[in-house]
């Protein structure tokens, strides 16, 4: 069952598998990957899943998953400390900036699709794929100005971060959840600033792009937290 | 040096056992009716956790003093029954024996816990507050007053924060600075704490409960020695933590009643 | 096995003195970075352990130059209750995060990582570098709060609401203490985060040629564990601290309840819950002292394989018994609140798995003893620690059987037992695991050795040392010695009063002891012997490289692996062992 040495299955030299990928030897920052324009097989350049950046953006996203699960589970100790209920009513704003969130989410995917086929050889893409890019960013900065917006309607209710506990969470739910928002601003701008330099791999957008993604989900969540507790 | 070592261990091993066996420092008597429980659980565990120490340390130390500066060319061994026997040795020896420790233990925390108060029990309510413990005694009537937080005043030595004029329950309630209780009867113990985190602790009669701001727990309790005791503070609540301490009296029936009758009369 | 060469992260060698030795990408300086932040924490944290065992023991001494540290509490340089307490937790709060945190994961695995996997560094420098410095941010605000107004906070590493949620009202303290306390740590939390990255996606995506996770040496296992374990319990920290500084500084009430009075006052807060914060707090904390522990179980295993000339009788079950410990460790949180007022169901569903938690640790520690039968034990000091990591292990480790229990906690939670307990495994093992650590790696780390006498007296001083200080701890719990007290004024204390200055005492002259390795570990730096490639004959790829290594590891050439990392006790040409990167074959095939 278990042997002296570290049981491998090894018995023979070990296999070293040789990939014809010259364009990964390249001199890149933050772990190889793809350049823009590859020199190797399309099949290559379009191989955006760079074990590193895949495997840190989930790193991540468990990360932030685990401490939205913590404030979650405040939010619910906390409302079962408390004899009394507020029953907030949401402002409705919040609905309208979902749906704003989701729509970042479409212009990120064709950006990204576009991207695909500017890799591929289609120059005159880079244009799409940066207006696709720039529609995400602009979505995203409309996302956060209806949040803010959201909290001065509560404000003009007489509803603070500190009035009651459901506003407590209200106010803290949205505003972790818009720190990570301008998180995600800045890698968008980050991957626009690097397309612009024809610099900008497959691999970064494809993290990037998952990381907004979860920005998504995670506000659906949380909407639905506030939505079914408050 | 590996020799030395391995006496070294030896010996700390063993010194480190002798006040325990000797019961150099131990717990105090035990004066309460679930404590017996208690005190065999930790006695077993002892016993257990002693052995396992003692000859883990001596394994150690004879495995360091026969394996070190052994020739060059000597053979590597293996122990016998390999990291087979040793996972099983782990999981049959230990944890069958941590189980079985775990299991046999639920009873003396259930006798604590899972009980409620009898009948008969006596309610005293305990107030802890920065830096000092007071109890109430509900009186002939035998209810409590509401408390009103916003009453209290240090000065006025209104600690509970009691209303006797609007509250006719709170007329007769007796408020006192140590806790006395007849010996043999049942006491629960109502803990309410004023203003942050403390603990009740008495180390005789085996509780020791944290007061929780915004939670009403109770400990239910029989002494059975008469004596004077100790209640000490052991939740960290500030810089007078610890001096935040006041004494449990067990008296005979008789003895309470007059001193309870004393106590009424300050109030 | 994957092919991910060419995948490394690649940089071009640093110019000019601040980019190599300040601002660095490259994780070897980065660790050597976190390592020096570490000794000044720990020195810090031992001083302030000073003050206090000086206090205990002689509670009207005058210290000298007591008034510096603080403007209040110590008025003729007498210590008042209030700095006791200020000054306990500071000790634990920088022990525990900027010692044991850092040491033995973030400096010895930024620096070791890389390359035992064979990789240039790791993928993402500029998180990592940011790590550091993140860390570092962290630490200069936790000493801030000795120049506050009214000084640190003094609630305790542990920092349990309400006292530290209410406000300065509660007392000294209490003030801007407490919210730089919680910025510093949730500061903190990032760096650790940031780090956890780096290790995760070093550890599944950067290894060379022929290194698969079972040819990983037990140190890369290790620190992968605990960076696994680091990311969801510092991700939950994080939460928790920022609520905390809500209460104080915002008037909200997640952790205070209603109707308290403080000083007659009736406080503005409603409906907190006291023990949400316990939840968080443990839910993290308990799972913090594994990432305090484990990286050192990884570097006994690695140090005493080396030095027993024989690998461990299963490298499987070591791997799979810290991933138990790590799995388990989530389960267990509650054994820390048994009498808190919790539903004392809950404190038998916390008890089992504490219990069980038992099992794989006992695996880990007869794996090792197991594995000293007839092996050819060296004796040199980085051994002698590991081996003295044992000895504390497990005398710390039997105290748990106690503390497991709920019903027995009744009588020992909150006593000099648990801190007896916690200081055995975390104070002492994690330490040792750090020395032993320090003093197998210095050579390649600077290129010098460290002089072996003055290391095996180092190690004597301390192992006598350590158990006398310790040991005591036990014995004062048992008769319900309760702990955090500033002085002892309780009347069941006044007979051990004597047991406290036998203590400090030992305390005292076991911390000089620590000069002599501040001493050899500043003078080898400078003027030791030049040290080989592999002074200890050695097998991981570490010991393939130069003395320092070259700023990229492997000087461009990543390695290819062909062996398990321990292939000792087989005859090749380097003598009873053959290196991970030898294409020399194995008899074993292996």
């Amino acid at each position: 069952m278990v042997r002296e040495n570290m049981a491998t299955t090894v018995h023979q030299p070990p296999q070293i598998r040789t990939r014809p990928d010259p364009s990964r030897l390249g001199q890149g920052r933050n772990g190889g990957g793809n350049p823009t324009r590859a020199g190797g097989s399309p099949r290559v350049a379009l191989d955006d899943s760079s074990p590193a950046s895949r495997t840190g953006i989930w790193v991540a996203i468990a990360a932030i998953t685990m401490t939205f699960a913590a404030f979650t589970s405040a939010l619910v100790v906390r409302q079962g400390a408390s004899l009394e209920a507020w029953h907030l009513v949401l402002p409705r704003i919040l609905y309208l900036n979902t749906l704003i969130l989701l729509a970042s989410s479409v212009t990120l995917k064709i950006a990204r699709r576009r991207f695909r086929s500017f890799l591929l050889g289609a120059e005159g893409e880079r244009v799409a794929v940066l207006r696709g890019l720039y529609a995400t960013l602009a979505l995203g900065l409309l996302f956060l100005a209806g949040q803010y917006m959201a909290w001065m309607q509560l404000k003009a209710q007489g509803l603070y971060l500190a009035t009651n506990p459901d506003s407590s969470f209200l106010y803290l739910f949205t505003a972790v959840h818009g720190l990570h928002v301008l998180g995600g601003l800045a890698g968008l701008l980050h991957a626009i600033r690097q397309l612009g330099r024809s610099d900008l791999r497959a691999s970064t957008l494809a993290a990037t792009s998952h990381y907004w993604h979860f920005m998504d989900i995670l506000w659906l969540y949380l909407l639905f937290v506030l939505w079914m507790r408050l | 040096m590996a020799k030395f070592f391995a006496v070294t261990i030896i010996l700390i091993a063993i010194g480190s056992a002798i006040p325990i066996v000797r019961g150099t420092w131990t717990q105090p008597v035990d004066i309460s009716t679930h404590g017996y429980e208690i005190d065999h659980q930790y006695h077993e565990t002892m016993w257990e956790a002693g052995v396992a120490f003692l000859a883990a340390q001596i394994i150690l130390a004879v495995f360091i003093w026969k394996f070190s500066n052994r020739r060059e060319d000597a053979e590597i061994r293996r122990l016998p029954g390999g990291a087979t026997g040793l996972v099983l040795a782990a999981v049959l020896l230990v944890g069958t024996e941590v189980l079985a420790l775990g299991v046999f233990g639920m009873n003396a925390w259930a006798k604590v816990y899972f009980a409620p108060p009898g009948p008969g029990a006596m309610p005293i309510q305990a107030q802890a507050g920065q830096f000092a413990f007071y109890f109430r005694y509900p009186g002939p009537d035998g209810t409590f007053g509401p408390l009103h937080p916003d009453k209290i005043n240090e000065a006025n030595e209104n600690f509970f924060g009691l209303d006797p004029v609007s509250d006719p329950d709170s007329k007769d309630d007796i408020v006192t600075a140590e806790m006395a209780i007849p010996v043999n009867q049942e006491i629960h113990l109502l803990m309410h704490a004023k203003d942050l985190g403390h603990s009740f602790y008495v180390r005789e009669l085996r509780v020791q409960q944290d007061f929780v701001p915004g939670l009403d727990v109770s400990v239910h309790f029989t002494a059975t020695k008469v004596g004077k005791y100790e209640i000490v503070c052991t939740q960290l609540c500030g810089l007078g933590h610890y001096n935040m301490k006041t004494y449990l009296e067990v008296m005979s029936q008789e003895d309470f009643d007059s001193w309870l009758k004393q106590q009424a009369a300050l109030q | 096995m994957h092919d991910v060469s060419g995948q490394a992260a690649h940089h071009a060698p640093p110019q000019g003195f601040v980019r190599k030795h300040v601002f660095s990408l490259d994780h070897k300086v980065i660790g050597k970075q976190y390592y020096a932040l570490a000794l000044v924490a720990v020195l810090t944290g031992m001083v302030l352990s000073w003050l206090m065992r000086l206090h205990l023991g002689w509670p009207n001494l005058a210290i000298p130059g007591l008034h510096w540290i603080s403007k209040t509490g110590a008025p003729g340089n007498l210590m008042t209750p209030e700095l006791y307490l200020q000054l306990m937790t500071m000790h634990g709060t920088i022990m525990v995060f900027f010692v044991l945190t850092t040491a033995p994961f973030a400096a010895f695995g930024n620096f070791f990582l890389p390359i035992q996997v064979g990789a240039e560094d790791m993928p993402f420098p500029r998180f990592n570098m940011m790590s550091f410095w993140v860390t570092f941010v962290a630490f200069l605000v936790m000493i801030a709060s000795f120049f506050v107004a009214d000084g640190p906070t003094l609630g305790g590493w542990t920092q349990y609401a309400p006292l530290s949620a209410v406000g300065a009202v509660a007392g000294p303290g209490q003030g801007s203490g407490v919210v730089l306390w919680a910025a510093s740590i949730g500061i903190f939390c990032i760096g650790q985060l940031l780090g956890s990255l780096n290790f995760i996606t070093t550890t599944l995506d950067m290894r060379a040629k022929g290194m698969s996770l079972m040819r990983l040496p037990l140190t890369a296992w290790a620190w992968f564990i605990t960076s696994c374990i680091g990311l969801t319990a510092f991700a939950v920290l994080m939460p928790a601290c920022i609520l905390l500084i809500l209460d104080h500084v915002a008037g909200t009430s997640f952790f205070v309840a209603s109707n308290l009075v403080i000083n007659d006052q009736l406080q503005p807060h409603s409906g907190g819950s006291t023990l949400l914060w316990q939840h968080l707090f443990w839910f993290f904390g308990h799972p913090e002292v594994y990432v305090a522990i484990v990286p050192g179980m990884g570097i006994v295993s690695h140090v005493l394989i080396t030095n027993m000339r024989r690998p461990l009788l299963s490298a499987k079950v070591m791997i799979a018994s810290m991933g138990a410990i790590a799995f388990l460790s989530y389960m267990v949180y509650g054994h820390h609140m048994f009498v808190s007022g919790m539903n004392p169901f809950s404190a038998l569903a916390f008890s089992f798995p504490t219990l069980i938690i038992t099992i794989p640790a006992t695996i880990i520690t007869l794996l090792w003893i197991g594995s000293l039968y007839g092996s050819k034990l060296r004796i040199n000091t980085a051994s002698l620690f590991a081996l003295g990591f044992i000895s504390m292990f497990v005398s710390g480790g039997v105290s748990g059987f106690f503390l497991a229990q709920p019903s027995i906690d009744i009588m020992l939670h909150a006593t000099y037992f648990v801190v007896g307990h916690f200081h055995l495994v975390m104070a002492v093992a994690a330490i040792f695991g750090i020395f032993s650590g320090t003093y197998f790696w210095f050579p390649k780390m600077t290129g010098k050795m460290m002089n072996e006498t003055l290391g095996k007296l180092h190690f004597w001083l301390t192992f006598v040392g350590a158990y006398c200080i310790f040991m005591p701890f036990h014995y004062l719990g048992i008769m319900g010695n309760v702990r955090r007290y500033a002085q002892f004024v309780d009347d069941y204390l006044q007979p051990v009063l004597g047991v406290h200055k036998f203590i400090t005492v030992a305390a005292l002259l076991t911390g000089a002891a620590q000069l002599i390795f501040l001493y050899n570990l500043i003078h080898s730096h400078f003027w030791g012997k030049a040290a080989p490639e592999n002074p200890w004959q050695a097998t991981s790829l570490e010991w393939s490289i130069p003395s320092p290594p070259p700023f990229d590891n492997f000087g461009g050439k990543p390695p290819v692996v062909y062996h398990d990392p321990y292939q000792f006790g087989v005859k090749g040409s380097m003598g009873d062992y053959i290196m991970q990167d030898s294409p020399e074959p194995s008899p074993t095939g292996d």
